[in-house]
This record gives C-alpha cells, structure tokens and sequence, in this order.
C-alpha cells in the first residue's frame, strides 16, 4: 500500500508585475507519482526541474507565495496543513542537502536531542545521543562539536543518525550525494537502503541518475516540472531497450559511462 | 593559549596608545579654546586682581611655560594618579568623578540592561514575523525613537509625568532639603526613574532594529528550515535557533553603544539635574574647569574603549566557529 500519493500536485509562484497585476508561475505542473512501504523511489531532473519544490510541498515548507494544487495523501489520508504541521518531522522526514542546514551555534548532540524531542521520540537515557552517532560510524566526540567541523559526509551521517531517531516512516532525501566523494556516496545510500528495508518509503531526490539506480526500485524522471517518465530501475542497463519512453532512454544513454549519445535512439 | 596573551597584550597596547592620543587631542583643544584657567580660578574676584598677581599665578602654576612642556607635566601627573584640582566643586578630580560616577553607574547601568534586555525582546518578537502587526508597530516605534534627540523625549516625560500627572519628581536624585543619609531607597528610585525612562527609550530603538534584521536572516536560514522540518514550532524555533543566534550581535551592539549611552546620559541628566557625571560635564564646561574636562574626557574613552574591547572579546569567546576552531578538529577523528 502506498504511504505517499500525489495526484495532480502544482506548485506555482506568484510575483507582482508592476503595481496591479500578479501573475502566477507554475514551477511543478500536474505531477502525479506514489510511493509504498519498502520502496526507494528516485526523484530524478535537472537543476531547476522541480526537484525538491515538490519535496518541500510534501512537508508543507512552501515559501509564503507559493501555492499548491492538487491533492495528496499519506496513509490513505489527506494531506492538508494540518495534517503536514501535525506528520512534519514525526511520520516525515526530510535530510537537507547541506552543512548548512546544521544550526552553526548548537552542537551535534544538542541537535540530535532536538530533533528527536521535535519526533516526539526525546532521547531522555545517558549515551542514547552517543549511541545514535556510532551508528553511523560517527565517535561520541562528535556530539560535543560544531557543525562548522564536519565534513560533508560526517554531515550527513548527523543528518541520517537525526531522521533514524525521528522513526519517520516517509524519508525524503535531497540530493544525498551532492558534495560527497564515492565512497560516502556509497554509505549513504546504504543507509537509504537500510531504512527501506526496514519498511520505511524513501524518496532520494538526485541529479546523480546512475547513483541513484544503485539502490532504487523505480525512477520518475522530471523534466521542465512535469512528469517526463517513470521507469522501473532495472530497465535501465545495456542500451536501454527496456525503457518503455524515449526519454528516459535518451538520459541513459546521454550518461558517459554509455557512450554520451545525443542521438535518439530508435526503439 | 599564546595567541590569547598576544590578543589581550595587543589590545592593551591599543587602549593606552588611545588615551594617550586622546590626552593629546583633549589638551590641545583646551589650550586653544578661549578657556583661561586663571579667569575660571578666580571668577568674580578678576576685577580686583592686577596683571602682576596674575602673571604670579600664572608662573606659580607653570602657565607661562610651553604648550608641549605643560602637557608633559600633566600627563605625568595623571600617569601616577593625580587628576588635578576641581575648581568647580572645590576638591580633587579623582574625587568628584568617583562620587559622581556613583550615582551615574546605577542610571546608566540600569539603562544600559533595560534597553538590552527589552530591546533584544522586540527584536526577536518583530523579526520572528515580518510584515506581521506586531512587527510594523515596533518598527514604527524604533523607528521614530532612533530619530528622537534625548533631551527632546527628557523634556516630554518631565512636561507629561511630572509637569502634569506629578507622579515623578521634576528634578535631582533625591528629595530638596533631605540630608543624603536621611533619603530612602523608595525615594531614590522615584527620582531615578523619569531620567531611567528616558535614557532607556533610545538605546531599546537600536539594539530592537539590529536584533529584528538578523531575526529576519535566521528565520529565512536553512537550519530555520531544517528545524521546521523535523517539526519544530515557532517558539520552539526562536527560543532554540533564533535567541541563540541573534543574542550575539545584540551583546556587541550593546557594548559598541556605551558611548551613545554616555552621550545621552550627559543631556538626560542635565534636563534632569541629576547629579551625575554627565551633568558634572556641563558644568566643567560652563565654568572653563580645564582639569575635571579633561579628565571626564579620558574617562569616558577609558569607557567605550574598555566596553569595545569587551564586545570585540566576546565575540571570540562565544563563537564556536572563531574561538578555537582548531581544537575542536583534532578531538574529532573521522
């Protein structure tokens, strides 16, 4: 059963033009994708294709003249305001990009304990900040420093060991291997990997598309805010016969490692 | 811990270096003004005195020496503790402005955290919410107050607190014709708080507005973000996230301002006749009394630099990211 459904979402902007008009600007148009217990689903585009709009529009983090449309559901039920204020951090998760998403003031372990305190989950047991870390390879040293003195895999191994101890059952995960070497990269999806094993449904928002494949079961590909194509993961190898659009077979083969074809590829 | 005698050494260095420039500047000035200290010695006494008694005293006191050879001579006099003679208040300058720091200390210390504390509060109250009522009422407010001159906003409490409802008294620390041993704390407090009012209005405006703008900033952060997604609330977000990064550059403000606060406190105390060392000031000048001038002068650089020097330290103590960033990297091994 799906854990997440989106039907029809719209994101649009709206801008001030002159004094009296506004004008509205779709950046996500008529996206419609679900996602279920268990599953990794790769959120793939270019920068700019509506990528991690349609992650903020999920937790309900839209800026203030933003506006969504359509409909969407977790657990089968309507995901409106109320229910994304109330599901926002306890049932859904989100690992931001960055370092900078780290208060730079507060250390590793204050901000572990918040968040689990903000998942309604506190972590009240000596060690339990130190226990949390070390499972992401992390030394307890690590909570008593400052975000400004991890690296960026250290960073977001924080940010995994902060989602872990939220117990969300909805992961969505933006760009996770942005700014990482191979071998972090590697570990991170890992763990993705891990919390979809352990039944949760995970969303890994990349432009990394081969990265990405390692661990996913099926891939939405996003172009321009729209839905371009939506593949199983395992179609995409050799050349690409087995993707049922032309578009995602031009991606896969665009990719290096397949020769860098622009040409379109006859079926 | 080296870098921290260097740090500390340098900044003393700077500090005297300022002082004694400022000695400089200040008794320069004198010299030039139209200040004569033998006029402002004898003041209504100058009819009966002839040129040759003042050219005695003129000697007597070594006014008929050099600029550079006086100025050596009272610096080195202020260098081992001797401020000179008040001929204002008919006693040592150490003594008037320790007496008179006195009463100061509380006004303006007072002052000082009232518009800290209140301030950093509407700050944070107003920049949490931009564009909200709340925020444009304390804007507006900050606003016109950072534009409204001290004695202006002394003259309107004095006109409407005392003039009008007398609920405060109109002047001085303590009741007309009490002995000071015979005035009450209650009494002292009735008299400090139309001037308390007044000087804390104006720094409240400035530490509001800059707290407010990096309000702002924090709560359009990406770990702001973060933290709303981890489903942090409001107040759970300001207390956590924006108080923490916000009370810095407030604490600096606060202490880069103890010159402004110094400045108000002169023309609050003067609308008040609070005997203050800011109301000491104008007196010094008004009679041309060159040595207490002169050493209020010193005094209050000693002050603002002293309160800068604490801003400037502070900030590398409290800052995770410049104090000791290089320690921190070596307990922490990937």
């Amino acid at each position: 059963m799906s854990v997440l459904e989106i039907e029809r979402l719209t994101v649009s902007f709206h801008r001030r033009d002159g004094l009296m008009r506004r004008i509205a600007i779709d950046c996500v148009r008529d996206i419609s994708l679900a996602v279920a217990r268990g599953e990794v689903l790769a959120l793939f585009g270019a920068s700019g294709a509506g990528k991690s709009l349609l992650a903020h529009a999920v937790m309900g983090l839209l800026p203030a003249n933003a506006l969504a449309g359509g409909t969407m559901r977790f657990d089968g039920r309507v995901l409106d305001a109320r229910a994304q204020a109330a599901l926002r951090g306890n049932r859904i998760a989100l690992i931001p990009q960055s370092v900078a998403h780290l208060d730079p003031l507060a250390t590793v372990g204050q901000q572990l304990r918040w968040a689990a305190r903000r998942a309604r989950h506190p972590m009240t047991t000596p060690g339990a900040v130190e226990g949390a870390l070390s499972r992401f390879d992390l030394a307890p040293a690590v909570a008593g420093t400052f975000p400004h003195t991890l690296s960026g895999g250290m960073a977001r191994r924080v940010m995994l060991a902060m989602t872990t101890a939220s117990g969300a059952d909805l992961v969505l995960a933006d760009e996770p291997s942005n700014g990482l070497d191979a071998e972090n990269t590697a570990r991170v999806f890992r763990c993705l990997k891990s919390f979809a094993e352990a039944g949760k449904a995970v969303i890994v928002i990349s432009h990394d598309l081969s990265a990405a494949l390692k661990i996913a079961d099926r891939v939405v590909l996003l172009s321009g805010g729209q839905v371009a194509a939506e593949e199983r993961a395992g179609a995409f190898a050799g050349d690409g016969g087995a993707l049922s659009t032309a578009y995602a077979r031009l991606i896969w083969n665009a990719l290096p490692q397949n020769g860098f074809s622009r040409v379109r590829h006859e079926a | 811990m080296g870098s921290w005698t260097a740090f500390v050494l340098v900044r003393l260095v700077r500090l005297a270096l300022v002082l004694a420039g400022v000695a400089a500047v200040a008794f320069l000035l004198a010299k030039f003004s139209p200040v004569d200290p033998i006029d402002a010695y004898l003041g209504p006494d100058i009819a009966r005195v002839g040129p040759e008694q003042r050219a005695l005293i003129a000697e007597k006191w070594g006014l008929d020496q050099p600029a550079g050879v006086q100025f050596v001579k009272w610096f080195s006099r202020i260098l081992t503790g001797d401020l000179g003679w008040s001929v204002t208040y008919n006693a040592p300058v150490a003594d008037v402005i320790s007496e008179r720091f006195r009463s100061s200390v509380v006004l303006m210390g007072l002052a000082w955290v009232f518009s800290g504390v209140i301030g950093f509060s509407l700050g944070i109250w107003a920049g949490a919410r931009p564009g909200s009522w709340s925020d444009r009422v304390i804007r507006l407010y900050a606003y016109i107050l950072a534009a409204t001159p001290t004695f202006w906003i002394a003259i309107l409490l004095l006109i409407v607190f005392s003039v009008g409802l007398r609920w405060t008294p109109v002047c001085c620390a303590a009741p007309i014709g009490l002995l000071p041993e015979d005035v009450t704390l209650l009494q002292r407090l009735h008299h400090l708080l139309l001037p308390l009012v007044g000087l804390s209005i104006l720094g409240i405006a400035q530490i509001a507005l800059h707290t407010r703008v990096k309000m702002i900033e924090i709560m359009q952060s990406d770990f702001v973000l973060y933290a709303r997604a981890q489903g942090g609330t409001t107040l759970d977000i300001i207390l956590h996230h924006g108080v923490r990064n916000t009370a810095l550059p407030a604490i600096t403000v606060l202490f880069a301002s103890l010159g402004e606060l110094f400045g108000g406190s002169i023309l609050a105390e003067t609308v008040f006749s609070y005997p203050g060392l800011g109301s000491a000031t104008i007196e010094a000048g008004i009679r041309g009394d060159v040595p207490l001038l002169l050493a209020i002068t010193l005094m209050t650089t000693l002050f603002v630099s002293v309160g800068n020097t604490i801003a400037d330290v502070l900030y590398h103590v409290a800052d995770p990211r410049i104090s000791s960033a290089s320690e921190t990297w070596r307990g922490v091994a990937e």
